[in-house]
């Protein structure tokens, strides 16, 4: 086998959305030479597509919020289950990450005296979200591209190199992490252009690869979102945390078919839109649990004067957290009052005038004139739950963004885990991605810079074994004439397979025997991803792409159906049929996920025996000053008694 | 829901030459062309090299040329072609061809770092940034930019002139000065940066003559030579012709440091 090339960096940050980047303009500033790589160009990731904006407490919109109201806010959207310590970073610092954002040139919307203007989101006490119109997520992934570049011209100045103390790595894609002995020593990636592979030396990697939703057919993602990064923790020995709850967002395009799943903005809620059944009826009014009971309108009158008086009002329904409304539009679709392509309407066109719909929700104008020949300032929108976000996420330090377990490994956005809980409030992802992009790139630097003396080395044999699991698609044919082969299987069709599988057996409703037997279907599908073969040569082929990226769908897969399977209870973005209410007692356990088999990555053949093994872990108690934000009364609904009185 | 079969011609190859591939492929209700492509890949050709990200019209990735239109992949439905035509899916004219339908598009990269960035306004920190909606309106527009390059494929002074790149950042990048131009609080005059200046002399400015193509393309509907270029022309002329607006700059300024 030929020589790999290798280069040497502090800091490589693997994913260029707005975590990565964060992070790698933090990492940057602190003196460490950083190297980012995407998979796709820089500029495109799936950050892109968020819309409705960033949660920050910066009391613009209404003077009463400040951190600790979204604290309070972001902790009951995810049922009490969240990592406390980085829900309470995250709504401290918010307000600062997007200040700086208007110092690297972001425009925001404005309030009329100037400031950043501030939009109403589900779960939300107070107007929260910094936003761009309904694309606020390519301002974000903009700015961030913007002040990359700015430093590049620094660097240039100073060293007539742009990429000398920060380069992205385009269109390539990582398929290890490399370690020596227990520490990061740097990362295996292939170049997509061109299928050369190259090792980045580093003492400190910082994953920030985002989420899972291409294992689900019904999704909002982008065709990056593969759980690369989970994957690539796991197989370097850091657990994932419970990735039973996946958010399915409620309001999806359900038609045509080709677009079924691309999102519907929560700002078309948050700006008025309302949902309503094939009877006509605002159904959300039925669906508002206990816990949430005195926060919500009663009334129509009462939910459509809040958006005028919200001191005097309670809001709508409609702004319930995410997961309250998917399953209520899921139960309504199931009754029979479903729209005639199977989901619910969304009508924001009595709501409002037409030239008001267009300015505020412009590309949600654009996309279902362009898409679905519908017209939203006339008529209503069709829309029904799609798998948006993984709540689950590699197992982190909470100030530190620190993986468990592994020195030198980072992790932030959506593939860490805790932050959200059960359950993501909308907005708070933009805004995590800023707060923890940045805490690990903080992190990793100083880590990366207190290991000069002893940089951990990268050993051959790690890279032999890389190259080799990246090459092995095309050696399929060749193999397979041994008996205890099959067939080639095309990559295509396991994956549709697989999201066929996890859309019908670890959807949004779940139930124990489909869940076993999705655990039953993932072993075969990856005992048949080892004959994944491929056509063709190394140079930009996304046959190869996708049969190395299969790998990563299988493990993240297991990872969910094993933990959905495991807590019996209903929270968040977990709901199991067969155990329908919230149980106090699983409010202080953790699932992780590890590696069965931790020394190898290549012992996936055996269908019996699965990759993944849980454990179970209690979670800390909660601070008792974050805990005295709360009244008693809402305590007792999410608390077990021995922890109201510790 | 009807389906119906359609030709495709696809232009399959690489940096040393290529051609077009027939292909007969399944049609379903409501698909898009990059829908198509993926089939064609699932069935078919699953090499087939081709770009693409959200699906949404978002992320700008899948740029290609439809029937010889540069277009975005995702955003064309297959109903606006007639079915008995055959559909010619070529990549980007104007860049490199790695592979198939995909092209080497670091010019626009390379160009995006010539451009002098944001400068922030000295004295005000982070939080005390007051812009009126009215203000930034404007940039706003330009911001809405997918950096899908179709622009920058379609503009002629660069489509069949390679030549011309070195010295030509094209709409897009023109169109990026122009929104730092407007930007209420950039403080790059302050500086001693005539963004004006550098748009006509550094950037190309002079090449562009208003045809509008870049416009046309645009998936966004930005105004790209009406509210960008023509605006940026008018005031780079200003600027450089005008040796009263010259003095009387230059007066204002030196009044302002003494004062300050």
């Amino acid at each position: 086998m030929s020589v790999v090339e290798r280069q040497e960096w502090d800091v490589v940050v693997v994913g260029a959305g707005g975590a990565g980047l964060r992070a790698a303009i933090e990492a940057r500033e602190r003196g460490a030479r950083t190297a980012v790589i995407c998979k796709s160009l820089f500029g495109k990731a799936h950050t892109v597509m968020a819309e409705g904006g960033i949660a920050a407490a910066m009391a613009n919109a209404n003077p009463h919020d400040n951190w600790q109201v979204h604290f309070r806010d972001t902790l009951r959207g995810g049922k009490f289950l969240n990592q406390w310590r980085m829900a309470e970073l995250h709504a401290q610092e918010a307000p600062d990450r997007v200040w700086e954002l208007e110092t690297w040139g972001a425009l925001f919307d404005r309030t009329k005296d100037g400031r950043i203007s501030q939009r109403n989101f589900g779960g939300h006490e107070y107007p929260r979200l910094a936003h761009v119109g309904d694309r606020t997520g390519l301002e974000l992934i903009r700015t961030l591209q913007q002040k990359i570049v700015a430093l590049q011209q620094e660097d240039f100045k100073e060293t007539g190199d742009y990429e000398s103390r920060l380069k992205v790595f385009q269109e390539c894609t990582v398929t290890r992490v490399l370690k020596d002995g227990s520490r990061v020593s740097g990362v295996f990636a292939y170049e997509r252009e061109s299928g050369r592979f190259f090792v980045l030396e580093a003492p400190a990697v910082v994953i920030a690869t985002g989420g899972i939703g291409k294992s689900f057919k019904v999704t909002s993602n982008s065709w990056e979102y593969t759980g690369d990064g989970h994957a690539l923790a796991l197989l370097a020995g850091a657990p994932l945390l419970n990735m039973e709850f996946v958010q399915f967002h409620p309001t999806g395009m359900v038609w045509p078919p080709s677009v079924k799943g691309i999102l519907v903005t929560e700002s078309v809620r948050g700006d008025g839109g309302v949902l309503r059944n094939s009877d006509g009826k605002r159904f959300m009014f039925d669906y508002i649990p206990d816990v949430f009971k005195e926060k919500y309108a009663e009334t129509e009158d009462e939910a459509d004067r809040w958006y005028d008086d919200p001191d005097n009002n309670r809001r709508p329904p409609e702004l319930l957290p995410r997961d309250e409304v998917a399953r209520a539009i899921n139960a309504e679709v199931k009754e029979g009052r479903g729209s005639p392509h199977g989901g619910v309407f969304l009508d924001v066109s009595t709501r409002m005038p037409a030239e008001v719909i267009k300015r505020r929700l412009p590309s949600m104008y654009h996309q279902f004139k362009e898409l679905a020949d519908v017209d939203i300032t006339a008529e209503a929108m069709e829309v029904g739950p799609t798998c948006h976000y993984v709540m689950g996420g590699i197992a982190v330090e909470s100030d530190s963004a620190a993986a468990r377990g592994v020195p030198g490994l980072y992790a932030a956005g959506e593939v860490a885990g805790g932050m959200h809980g059960s359950n993501r409030l909308g907005g708070n992802s933009l805004s995590d991605l800023l707060v923890f992009g940045r805490r690990a790139g903080l992190h990793a630097a100083e880590y990366a810079a207190g290991v000069t003396a002893d940089r951990p080395r990268v050993h051959d044999g790690q890279v032999s074994s890389a190259a080799a699991e990246a090459l092995r698609p095309f050696s399929v044919e060749a193999e397979i004439e041994e008996p205890a082969g099959g067939p080639p299987e095309n990559p295509y069709t396991l994956h549709q397979e697989l999201q066929q599988t996890m859309n019908d057996l670890v959807g949004i409703i779940r139930r124990e025997p489909e869940m076993k037997q999705a655990l039953e279907k993932l072993a075969e599908l990856r005992v048949r991803a080892r004959r994944a073969g491929v056509e063709g040569h190394r140079q930009f082929n996304p046959g190869w792409h996708l049969a190395l990226d299969l790998r990563n769908m299988l493990l993240v897969s297991e990872c969910v159906a094993r933990a959905a399977l495991e807590r019996t209870e209903s929270r968040g973005g977990h709901t199991r049929e067969d155990h329908p209410s919230m149980d106090r007692r699983w409010r202080r356990i953790n699932l992780l996920c590890g590696l069965t088999d931790p020394t190898g990555g290549l012992t996936a053949t055996d269908p019996l025996r699965g990759q993944i093994a849980l454990t179970r872990e209690t979670t800390e108690p909660i601070r008792p000053d974050l805990l005295a934000l709360f009244d008693k009364e809402e305590l007792v609904k999410y608390l077990a008694e021995e922890e109201l009185y510790e | 829901m009807s389906s119906y079969e359609a030709r495709f011609k696809v232009w399959r190859g690489d940096a040393d030459g290529g051609g077009l591939e027939d292909f007969k492929v399944e049609v379903n209700d409501g698909e898009v062309v990059l829908d198509i492509i993926h089939r064609l890949q699932a069935t078919q050709a699953p090499d087939l090299a081709v770009r693409w990200n959200c699906k949404a019209g978002k992320c700008g990735s899948c740029s290609a040329e439809i029937n010889g239109r540069p277009r975005l992949l995702c955003m064309t439905r297959m109903s606006v072609f007639d079915r008995e035509e055959t559909i010619t899916v070529t990549p980007l004219r104007a860049f490199p061809v790695v592979r198939d339908l995909v092209t080497n598009v670091g010019f626009n990269y390379d160009k995006a770092r010539e451009i002098p960035s944001f400068v922030p306004p000295p004295g005000l920190g982070p939080g005390e940034y007051r812009m009126m909606q009215e203000d930034v309106d404007r940039s706003q527009e330009f911001r809405k930019c997918i950096e899908c390059f179709l622009c920058q494929d379609t503009c002629h002074v660069v489509r069949d002139h390679e030549e011309n790149k070195q010295a030509f950042a094209g709409p897009r990048f023109l169109m990026r000065v122009a929104e730092l131009d407007m930007h209420p609080l950039d403080a790059a005059a302050e500086s001693g940066l005539d963004r004006k200046r550098a748009a006509q002399d550094e950037h190309g400015l002079g090449y562009c003559n208003i045809t509008k193509c870049c416009t046309e393309v645009c998936p966004e509907g930005i105004k790209i030579t009406d509210n960008a270029l023509i605006p940026l022309k008018e005031r780079a002329v200003d600027r450089k012709y005008d040796p009263l607006v010259w003095l009387g700059n230059k007066i204002r300024r030196r009044s302002a440091s003494s004062g300050g």
